[in-house]
């Protein structure tokens, strides 16, 4: 019974969804001859609707920004590049869809999608049926580029990787047992799994591991179990307004324990509005660090990007979200301008290419999963900061 | 022990804005025969009218509820008024897909207007809890309770012990004898719309505070209600209130001992179940039919 939406796109999207239109009209008028001459097309596929429809927003006004600066220093291989940007729903069938679309009927030889894991492992068999690359901006599951698929091409850490980085930090913090409660799907399960292999390695004890459906709202039962355990920290991988729900809910319950949040799709500024106190003393393992740009690695094209993000009037809290369709259309960019065609084969190769420094750390491919089929997986930089008197701080560690 | 109570306490809270919900719904299809597919958007629309009017309109919270819940009156007027009066006797396939397309232009009509960031409502409520022994509640969901409680007991007054309530059980019975009987039944149609669409928007404005505000907040709202709808059979009042607090006790101790991940096929198990043995609903009673 769940409804199909009407308008699958927000506001800001309408002036876009006419933009499409006219170059749906152009394409047609142009016919496939056209395509040398016209511009390049990049597939976005992202939910701008359902549970994670802030999110995939955001990555897509993110997305814009990157396009907008490329087309002004001229595009590439001296053509516009121009986004197709389609909602997958929060849905993986969705997305599976959309990115039979993108490839078949809108002939993008490259996309950027699809945020969650289960979205992204939804669309990964499409890559390899039609032999089309994709940049996974978002997406933390292991299995993304595990399994085997030569078509991924990933910006964001996968979980294995956040837990390494937060490895170092295990002792200092002071963890002695863990319970976890993630949202139940590709990315959850996945996080709780490799935090808990790392944390057993670090003699950590692990407790309870709870989960929650994505478009879930009340999840006091779960906090009513994780009140009556024994562990000192909670760690939880859900994205933005979940989160919210869960301070608003653990405050509510009166349940005081250390809390850290993985798979840096925080956005701790909306986090401060709408939890409040709620959300004080909670810490985040996070992909990007708005909040000193001087701290980033690329200080320069963070200033700029917040800069451009705020101009366009749009929220600060969404720049940790943004970031990375920001740095996808950008890695996109340099890939095909190395390729230096619009062919999906030559892209696909001139990924390994790619080597810029991005938002969060340097943009390198190397290899990932089984020898012959690797997929490309970037090394980002990943911060911890914490939540304090509604501010976000960098503890002394 | 201590987890047990607590979760005793959530499921009464819960169960109070669930009653609410099925109710609504229930009285609806009882009265109306209409399967009503924009209650999932009303709960919405309830929870946007109670953001608006605390925070564009500064109404405060205490006066922002009964104006929340009067939007949702006069919304469900409105919808009975300009689609179902006009469908009126036409079968229940037809109106089943009018209401709808009702529920995908309001749903995606709030998104268009809000967009997909799901907004919060600020309380007057103190962030600290409330303890009693062992258990831990807020003071919003203990505000959230007593108001839907005060809520049912004021649909049961007024079904119970109302002329409008005495014509709307009549037409609920017989609504031919009772259009001969001098009722209005196209009156008593618009109302009973109505107020089962404010009971509707009553459960979002209360339950927007509690959780956040945002487009999609009615799908599962409307799933559960259809849940509660079926466990208490189709109608049946008294069963929506009941089959309301029987769902959210489900729901907990089914996330709480069994297992959180099927936290919300809880209500689809209990419909199965009730389907299968008991179809007419928990609560049904011999009826003469014919």
């Amino acid at each position: 019974m769940r409804k199909p939406t009407l308008f699958p796109a927000t506001m800001p999207s309408l002036t876009l969804g006419l933009g499409l239109g006219v170059g749906l009209a152009l394409a047609l008028a142009s016919g496939p001859a056209g395509a040398e001459t016209g511009p390049i097309r990049i597939g976005v596929n992202e939910p701008l609707t359902g549970p994670f429809a802030a999110s995939g927003t955001y990555v897509v006004n993110g997305a814009k920004i990157a396009a907008d600066e490329i087309n002004a220093q001229g595009g590439v291989l001296g053509r516009r590049i121009e986004l197709v940007i389609e909602d997958n729903k929060s849905n993986p069938t969705e997305a599976a869809a959309v990115a039979e679309k993108l490839i078949t009927s809108d002939k993008t030889p490259v996309m950027m999608g699809a945020w969650g894991s289960s979205l992204t492992l939804a669309v990964m068999p499409k890559l390899a049926d039609y032999e089309t690359p994709m940049l996974v901006e978002t997406s933390s599951s292991g299995k993304i580029t595990t399994s085997g698929n030569p078509y991924v091409f990933r910006i964001s850490p996968p979980s294995a990787l956040e837990a390494e980085a937060f490895a170092p930090m295990v002792e200092k913090i002071g963890l002695k047992k863990v319970d976890f409660i993630v949202i139940n799907n590709d990315w959850g399960r996945g996080a709780a799994a490799d935090f808990a292999k790392m944390l057993k390695d670090k003699g950590v004890a692990i407790g309870l591991v709870e989960t929650m459906d994505q478009g879930a709202q009340d999840m006091s039962a779960q906090l009513a179990k994780l009140k009556g355990s024994d562990a000192d920290t909670i760690m939880i991988t859900s994205a933005v307004d979940q989160l919210t729900l869960l301070f608003k809910q653990m405050s509510a319950l009166g349940l005081k324990k250390r809390v850290i949040t993985t798979g840096g799709s925080q956005n701790p500024d909306q986090i401060i509005a709408q939890a409040g106190g709620a959300a004080d003393g909670t810490l985040h393992l996070t992909t990007f660090l708005p909040w000193y740009p001087e701290k980033t690695p690329n200080p320069k094209a963070t200033a700029y990007f917040i800069e451009e993000w705020k101009k366009r009037g749009f929220q600060f809290a969404g720049v940790t979200e943004s970031f990375r369709g920001y740095d996808g259309i950008r890695t996109i960019a340099q890939a095909i301008a190395k390729a230096g065609s619009t062919d999906a084969a030559r892209i696909k190769a001139a990924f390994w290419s790619v080597d810029f420094t991005g938002l969060n750390g340097q943009i390198r491919f190397a290899k990932s999963g089984p020898a012959g089929r690797e997929s490309g997986q970037s090394k980002p930089e990943i911060y911890l900061i914490r939540i304090d008197g509604g501010r976000v701080v960098m503890p002394e560690l | 022990m201590d987890q047990l109570l607590q979760h005793l306490v959530n499921t009464l809270i819960l169960g109070g804005t669930y009653a609410l919900l099925g109710i609504g719904l229930t009285l609806i299809f009882g009265i109306m025969n209409v399967v009503n597919f924009t209650h999932g958007a009303l709960y919405t629309m309830g929870a946007y009218l109670m953001y608006l009017a605390v925070t564009a309109l500064g109404l405060g919270f205490f006066l922002a509820l009964p104006a929340a819940i009067l939007g949702g009156l006069v919304l469900g007027a409105a919808i009975e008024f300009v689609l179902l009066r006009p469908l009126r006797g036409s079968d229940i396939d037809t109106t089943m897909l009018v209401m709808i397309g009702a529920g995908i232009v309001l749903q995606s009509g709030t998104l268009w207007v809000f967009g997909g960031v799901a907004k919060s409502v600020p309380t007057p409520f103190p962030d600290a809890p409330l303890h009693l022994g062992p258990v831990s509640v807020s003071w919003l969901r203990l505000f959230v309770l007593g108001a839907a409680l005060a809520l049912i007991g004021l649909t049961y007054g007024l079904i119970n012990r109302t002329r409008l309530g005495l014509a709307m059980r009549a037409t609920f019975q017989d609504h031919d004898t009772a259009a001969l009987m001098g009722v209005n039944v196209r009156l008593i149609y618009t109302a009973t719309f109505a107020i089962g669409s404010s009971l509707a928007a009553a459960a979002g404005a209360l339950l927007g505070p509690v959780y956040v505000v945002f487009p999609q907040m009615g799908g599962l709202a409307e799933l559960k209600a259809f849940a509660i709808v079926i466990l208490g059979g189709l109608g049946n009042i008294t069963g929506a209130a009941i089959g309301g607090f029987i769902l959210a006790l489900a729901e907990e101790l089914g996330a709480g001992y069994i297992s959180s991940g099927y936290r919300d096929a809880m209500g689809f198990l209990i419909i199965i179940a009730v389907l299968a043995f008991r179809p007419t609903g928990l609560f049904a009673r011999a009826e003469r039919i014919g």
